[in-house]
């Protein structure tokens, strides 16, 4: 921090400007880090079937699978960084593909049904948001019971049967899940869009900055005027939003609503979150990691069966990555 | 005209009186040490002129204005020019010191988005001004937890001076700093009374309140028990004078 007085002007003014150059690569150290890890896994990946990997197909087939994993994570960032945890969004995301399809098939219009779903996304994280904030219960029981009551409320509404969908030819289809240009999806696209704004708002925007400082020290934000509970409420009502518009986007992509919907997303899109460098103490995460992550932990298992290797590997590999990941991190914190 | 005045000042939590008939006053411009053992009822006082929470009774004045306790907060008594700095309550340390000096008075534009250039330009306007924190490499874009504790302190005593604060708390600035980073933080509070400010100094180490005091109130058991101004005392004295407090206090017993 201190540099000695004896040091000559110039060479006091280039030591400063490259601990200014230094200091700034230091600030994307976690980002740089997460990237060299996806190289690292698409390198090996290539090596182990570079007729598959040196093809558009396979990313292809990742642009279709990875957006549900990312979008959601998107919103768990926010959440995370908050220093709260949501535990809900897989049943949110049955719960308003639910509503989207009810909605659309007793309506017959598309414009509505998606705003009945995200609708009902809001209020769930709007439920979260208050019962965190004003009954004052942690957020991992509060999103854990609503994991159960949502998931139970589709089931027995929907009989445990699924609902197809005549959406096929909807305009809106083509806005959700159709293909650019031939050949990226709609819905990466979404992602991407939703990835930017959300970006800038986290670090661009007095809301962002806002859930930065209701995470990292809640005291601190409350003295400076800033309302938590109502920041984390909102958080959670974002996290609700972008649930609900994956579930959206599940229907629109098969044609059909079924029951366990969302199922298996909730522990892949924590591995994205945390991979990407998003702390658990609050306060702390980039969205660019989170992209990041959500491609690494989207790709694994196609990636590894077409590297050769059985299914089993997966897990295995994830596991690895993750640790990995937060070791890196870990150390990496201590010296920023 | 006081720059505040606290009259009758009594609080209770529950059945424990916390304060009992206070009064407390600081001019413009003027250092106030407040002094006393722990549980003497400074925190409380001075939680109370901040706004954190309301005395049970008494009145408060604020360059001769009557303040509505209902409606008083710290939100409130920073708009009469009364900021607070609390020890681990004032900063994000995972954040950017540009970050910390504008929190909750971001500068922004009409549809919310931070005006970042500003923000960052002001705070090293701030940190060369005040703080003098020159050659040491330290940018606006530091994250406070690399700061040494008495640069922390600075930070926040910093917040209150770039917001224009008439009057600053500070409650144990000192607490648990080396002797330089101590130096430091006195020299902020030195640097806010050039500046025509006015403080009041919490601590519990004398030797740092009489260095820079123009006042001192000695508080025991919710009550004041000395106040002296520094040409009628030294600071021998003044450790004599709380040494007696306290003896007081304990033939109570």
């Amino acid at each position: 921090m201190s540099s000695k007085n004896s040091v000559p002007m110039a060479e006091l003014s280039l030591g400063s400007k490259m601990i200014t150059v230094l200091t700034k690569l230091r600030k994307y150290q976690m980002q740089l880090g997460v990237f060299g890890l996806l190289v690292l896994v698409f390198a090996i990946f290539a090596f182990g079937n570079p007729k598959v990997f040196l093809s558009w197909a396979i990313y292809e087939a990742f642009l279709n699978t990875v957006p549900f994993i990312g979008i959601m994570g998107l919103g768990l960032t926010y959440v995370l960084i908050s220093k709260e945890i949501d535990l809900s969004f897989p049943s949110t995301m049955a719960f308003a593909g639910y509503t989207f399809a009810t909605v659309f098939k007793s309506s017959g219009s598309g414009a509505v049904a998606l705003l009945a779903a995200l609708g009902s996304g809001l209020a769930i994280g709007a439920l979260n948001g208050l019962m965190v904030t004003r009954v004052g219960i942690p957020s991992i029981v509060v999103t854990l019971g609503m994991q159960f009551l949502l998931r139970g409320a589709v089931q027995v509404l929907a009989a445990g049967l699924s609902i197809s969908l005549p959406f096929a030819e909807h305009p809106l289809r083509w806005a959700l899940v159709g293909r650019l240009w031939g050949g990226i999806p709609m819905h990466a696209v979404w992602f991407a869009l939703l990835s930017v704004t959300l970006l800038v708002v986290l670090f661009h925007h007095r809301f962002g900055n806002h859930v930065l400082f209701v995470g990292d020290n809640e005291n601190a934000a409350r003295m400076m005027g800033i309302n938590p509970n109502k920041v984390k409420t909102y958080v959670f009502i974002l996290m609700g939003c972008l649930a609900a518009f994956a579930g959206v986007i599940e229907n629109a992509r098969m044609l059909r609503w079924w029951p366990l919907m969302g199922e298996g997303y909730l522990l892949p899109t924590m591995a994205a979150v945390f991979i990407g460098g998003t702390s658990m103490f609050g306060g702390e995460g980039t969205i660019f990691g989170t992209v990041v992550g959500s491609f690494i932990v989207g790709s694994l298992e196609a990636g590894i069966v077409a590297a050769g290797l059985s299914g089993f590997w997966t897990r295995l590999f994830e596991g690895l990555l993750i640790l990995l990941a937060v070791t890196f991190y870990a150390i990496v914190r201590k010296r920023i | 005209m006081a720059l505040v005045e606290m009259v009758d000042i009594h609080k209770y939590f529950g059945k424990v009186m916390a304060l009992r008939g206070v009064n407390f006053r600081v001019e413009e411009n003027e250092i106030v040490g407040l002094i006393g053992d722990n549980g003497a009822g400074k925190s409380t006082l001075i939680k109370i002129l901040s706004g954190v929470y309301p005395p049970t009774r008494g009145t408060i004045y604020i360059k001769g204005e009557k303040i509505d306790l209902r409606s008083y907060s710290v939100v409130e008594a920073r708009k009469y020019g009364i900021e607070t700095v609390f020890q681990d309550e004032a900063l994000g340390l995972r954040q950017s010191i540009w970050r910390n000096l504008f929190l909750g008075r971001e500068p922004t534009n009409r549809l919310g988005f931070l005006r970042i250039r500003k923000a960052v330009t002001e705070t090293d306007r701030m940190m060369r001004d005040f703080l003098k924190f020159r050659g040491a490499g330290i940018s606006p874009d530091a994250t406070v937890k690399n700061l040494s504790g008495g640069e922390r302190q600075g930070i926040a005593i910093g917040r209150a001076m770039y917001f224009e604060a008439d009057l600053v708390i500070l409650d144990e600035p000192t607490r648990a700093l080396s002797v330089k980073e101590i130096e430091k933080v006195l020299g902020f509070v030195r640097e806010l009374k050039a500046r025509g400010k006015a403080c009041v100094y919490i601590s519990h180490t004398i030797a740092h309140v009489y260095a820079i005091s123009d006042r001192f109130v000695i508080l025991d058991r919710g009550q004041v028990v000395g106040e002296y101004r520094k040409e009628e005392i030294s600071e021998e004295d003044l450790n004599q004078a709380l040494v007696r407090a306290f003896r007081h206090e304990e033939d109570y017993r």
